[in-house]
């Protein structure tokens, strides 16, 4: 039975009714009495020698306020990065300086040069078009192995090669690997790229930077999906702000996917200029500008091995990947590459030897870092892919040669440094093959085939790391901030409840998940608990919202603070009943004597907290607020099986997805309707770049997708019909070390679903006699037709 | 500039605009109804679908002054008249429509478009009619089923549990 409140029910999203009727506050809804608006001078050239800015015409333009160039910039920090990555000879990555305005060089296409503050945003426009910038073009170094392989293009000329580093995972088991390899029955071998993406979510980003001259107070708001974060690394490091004279708000905030995890110069400007302009400064990313200025994702080109046995159990696996870094380190750049990725290459296997080796390049594009899944999609894809192949190159049914390298004993410590808590690989697969009915798919093939078509089935299984931890491990990794998360919990005299967590919600419904919980915990009525984020003035510090991490670490937070709660609130009601602490029930909203029909309500608790007549003072405190700080001990570890079913068309190459269907392992689920929702948004950006979406440069280091009309965005029609598609969450094996048993589902669609599709398509060329071993993302008609063709 | 005049959701507006002044910012600036929201500059996004006389039209390319003397209705005037929502909205909160709300208002638009001319759509017909509005969150699935719901059709409830 469905439940009708608390954990574990489809609750409606209370935020949908802002959201449907208009009156959501989005940051560009945002607007400060006498603002200014800031246009941006960005670079058309891809790399080269600034020789000067004249900004001289610009500023006699009507309604201009102040010119900046990057020479307004020298006495302030460059963009921070959040990770230090020690290479394989233990060095650390070359780490370069990155202007808030372009300085001496230019390196990307879209990287600012100068900002017009003016009155109008059209005057600003109008004004950086009276700009005259000389810059002597250099050439652009876009391919990674071509800026390793030569240091005649240097993107950054104090470093000493394009190289950010060098890295090797596990070192230490770099030669047992390579003997394994000596000593295979069998050896796959495949070579593929992860194509590069952009976010994309449907709201540009926004800055709008303000300046209380009497208090010397800074507030910046901002489309992020981690405001104390944004402050910290803009505070601290860029502008030298003290945190308690610097307020980030993130308000409602219309998706993130990754993007809008990291600090950008846009934010710094408009804080720096409210305070030089001392008026506020507002920032609206158009599309195009988001193309060329938000982090891209993915962007790796790697080499994969697979060693067997006899028997086909895997014995080892040994890749190499070039990692594309762009033109600078974007905040948690390096590390999505390397802990994010060389981490989860186990798989759901136990393959006991693994030697992961990235290279990070730095190239003359648009800084590249997390996109949802960050480094998981990348390992999932490479590994996946390279079964598949082996499967087939051994002639063995892929579903069985998966099973049989199955871990399936838990705890399971990895090759890779982590150590898996709980999972069922093999009652995910039972599930998928289940509601994906493989049974019947010889009879759709046939069908299929009537009709000219080839039909493919594609199976894949996943694992990914969430809720990124513990802050003292990921320290000793590089990482240069904790991870943990926080919650105050504020109950009212009359009982209510404000939740004040540090997570953020951009989609994923937290007002309503979060107030289950709490609601649970305690026996009330979600509608009296209300969920407070993204002002660092209302929230205690917090991490954010990235890597499926809200309820998993921020949950916890929540619900650490809430037994704190629950726990003093035991102690006024034993006073009140005159029973001992000890003796105390909290059950739907009331406290009890154990074995007595004695009992006071939550609000009578409540309210002799804040009017404490009669009340222990001699023992707590009136009033009742805490507030918790959660570190998590381990990742937690998601996991499934994923199935889809393509239908090629042999005439155009064009693919349609006809059947798909999952089977997620995220144990418990505190709002299944949420949960769902969020794996339908994960597999349509994971179809989306299998199929249709690539972010592409020329040679010449020129964006050759930067507007919708390039850029391939899934629509409605490219996704499977509702008859034909199944996701499921019912295998769920609960985190062991939160309290929630829960794992994280944001990311699980995005990661199971490009390989899912790709072995689909090699199955469907393939049963057409088409001898095609692999097939690079997106799987553009054009590219399947060629591959088909030879 | 130049003074418009229009009916917006029912009630007069009018305003000084310029010349290239787009309507989806005459509403947003000069209104102050900001959920008509921009999520593109090539008229691909649709999360700016408002209608204008009865049409749907991508408010971010129409400028401001052609449609002076037209009836507007912008996602701000789908409620009921009581405030609460409206058959489509509803069915959108029913059915986990929305995730984050921006691409929203132009679906909640487009989809009262659609019912208006194709009053049961197949899901076919949904899925192509959305052709103009891009969602990166929800993958479309809840969206369609909230469609096909508001238009009074069987879908499988929410959640199956």
């Amino acid at each position: 039975m469905p439940k009708d409140g608390g954990i574990g029910a489809s609750s409606k999203r209370r935020e949908d009714v802002r959201f449907l009727t208009g009156t959501g506050n989005y940051t560009d809804d945002i607007n400060i009495h006498g603002q200014a608006h800031v246009f941006f001078l960005r670079s058309d050239i891809a790399h080269g020698t600034i020789t000067s800015v004249d900004t001289g015409a610009a500023e006699g333009m009507p309604g201009v306020v102040k010119v900046f160039t990057g020479a307004d910039f020298e006495a302030v920090g460059g963009m921070p990065c959040g990770w230090q990555v020690t290479d394989k000879h233990g060095q650390p990555m070359q780490e370069p300086k990155h202007p808030i305005l372009a300085h001496g060089k230019v390196r990307h296409v879209g990287e600012p040069i100068a900002a017009v503050v003016a009155d109008t945003l059209e005057q600003a426009r109008d004004a950086a078009e009276a700009i005259v910038v000389d810059i002597d073009e250099l050439p652009a170094v876009v391919d990674m192995k071509a800026a390793v392989a030569s240091d005649d293009v240097k993107v950054h000329d104090d470093l000493t090669s394009n190289l950010c580093y060098d890295w090797g995972f596990v070192e230490e088991n770099k030669d047992a690997t390579d003997a394994a390899f000596e000593a295979a029955a069998h050896v796959t071998t495949l070579e593929l790229v992860n194509n590069r993406l952009v976010a994309n979510p449907m709201e540009p980003r926004v800055a709008v930077g303000d300046y209380a001259r009497g208090t010397d107070e800074s507030t910046l708001y901002t489309t992020s999906q981690n405001p104390h974060v944004i402050r910290l690394l803009m505070g601290a490091f860029v502008l030298g702000i003290p945190e308690h004279k610097l307020r980030v708000v993130a308000p409602d905030v219309g998706g993130g996917f990754g993007t809008k995890i990291f600090h950008y110069q846009e934010e710094a400007f408009c804080t720096f200029a409210a305070k030089a302009c001392n008026r506020a400064v507002k920032w609206t990313s158009s599309r195009s500008e988001a193309f060329m200025s938000d982090a891209h994702g993915r962007d790796h080109v790697t080499k994969i091995e697979l060693a067997l046995d006899g028997d086909n159990n895997f014995t080892a696996v040994r890749t190499e990947t070039y990692a594309n870094m762009g033109a600078y380190l974007s905040t948690f750049a390096p590390s999505i590459p390397t802990w994010l990725h060389g981490t989860l290459m186990a798989g759901n296997y136990k393959t006991p030897l693994i030697y992961v080796n990235v290279k990070a390049v730095f190239t003359n594009t648009v800084p590249v870092d997390a996109y949802r899944g960050a480094g998981r999609p990348e390992a999932t894809f490479q590994l996946e892919r390279v079964i598949d192949k082996a499967a087939r190159e051994l002639g063995v049914d892929p579903v069985e040669l998966r099973r049989q390298n199955f871990i399936t004993e838990f705890p399971y410590a990895t090759p890779v440094a982590v150590e898996y808590d709980t999972g069922d690989y093999h009652a995910t697969m039972d599930k998928v093959l289940e509601i994906s009915d493989r049974d019947g798919f010889a009879a759709r093939r046939a069908e299929s085939e009537a009709k000219g078509k080839l039909r493919g089935f594609g199976i894949n299984c996943f694992i990914e790391a969430c809720g990124i931890a513990p802050s003292n491990l990921v320290g000793q990794l590089g990482a240069r901030a904790g991870l943990y998360e926080s919650a105050t919990v504020r109950v009212n005299a009359t009982g209510g409840l404000v939740v004040m967590t540090g997570s953020h919600s951009h989609g994923q419904g937290h007002e309503t998940s979060f107030a289950q919980v709490v609601a649970d915990m305690i026996g009330i009525d979600e509608n009296m608990v209300e969920i407070v984020h993204g002002d660092t003035s209302k929230t205690p510090m917090g991490m954010g919202t990235y890597g499926s991490r809200s309820i998993a670490v921020g949950g916890s937070a929540m619900v650490r603070a809430t037994e704190k709660i629950i726990a003093k609130a035991k102690k006024i009601a034993s006073h009140l009943l005159e029973a001992s602490e000890s003796d105390i029930e909290l059950k739907d909203g009331a406290f009890s004597v154990a074995g007595t029909d004695k009992s006071v309500a939550w609000g009578d608790v409540t309210l002799a907290a804040y009017v404490p007549h009669n009340y222990p003072l001699e023992d707590i405190e009136p009033g009742l607020e805490e507030t918790a700080f959660y570190d998590p001990s381990n990742f937690t570890y998601p996991a499934g099986a994923y199935t889809c079913e393509v239908e090629v068309d042999p005439a155009t190459g064009e693919v349609t997805i006809e059947r798909f269907a999952s089977a997620d392992d995220f144990g418990n689920v505190v709002n299944p309707m949420i949960v769902e929702g969020q794996v339908h948004g994960g597999i349509a950006q994971g179809i989306g770049q299998a199929l249709l979406e690539n972010c592409s440069y020329d040679e010449n280091g020129q964006l050759l997708t930067a507007s919708y009309m390039d850029y391939t965005m899934p629509r409605a029609d490219n996704l499977p019909q509702m008859d034909h598609y199944v996701v499921d969450h019912s295998c769920q094996t609960p985190c062991t070390h939160n309290p929630l048993g829960v794992k994280g589902c944001g990311e699980a669609g995005a990661i199971g679903s490009p390989p899912t599709v790709i072995n689909a398509i090699i199955d469907a060329l393939q049963s057409g006699g088409h001898d095609v071993a692999h097939i690079d993302m997106p799987a553009t008609p054009a590219r399947v037709w060629a591959a088909m063709h030879g | 500039m130049t003074k418009i005049e229009m009916t917006v959701n029912g009630r007069a507006a009018s305003g000084d605009v310029e010349g290239r002044t787009l309507l989806s910012s005459f509403l947003r600036d000069e209104l102050k109804l900001t959920g008509t929201h921009v999520g593109c500059d090539t008229s691909q996004c649709g999360a700016c679908v408002v209608h204008v006389d009865g049409e749907a039209v991508k408010a971010c390319t129409m400028l401001a002054v052609e449609a002076a003397g037209s009836e507007v209705t912008t996602v701000e005037g789908m409620a009921n008249a009581d405030g609460s929502l409206s058959v489509i909205q509803q069915a959108f909160q029913d059915h986990h429509g929305l995730q984050c709300g921006f691409c929203t208002p132009g679906m909640v638009m487009s989809a009262a478009a659609l019912l208006k001319e194709n009053p049961k759509p197949s899901e076919a017909e949904v899925r192509d009619y959305l052709e103009g509005n891009i969602c990166r969150c929800t993958g479309y699935h809840n969206i369609v089923k909230a469609i096909m719901a508001a238009s009074g059709q069987d879908v499988a409830p929410v959640a199956a549990e």
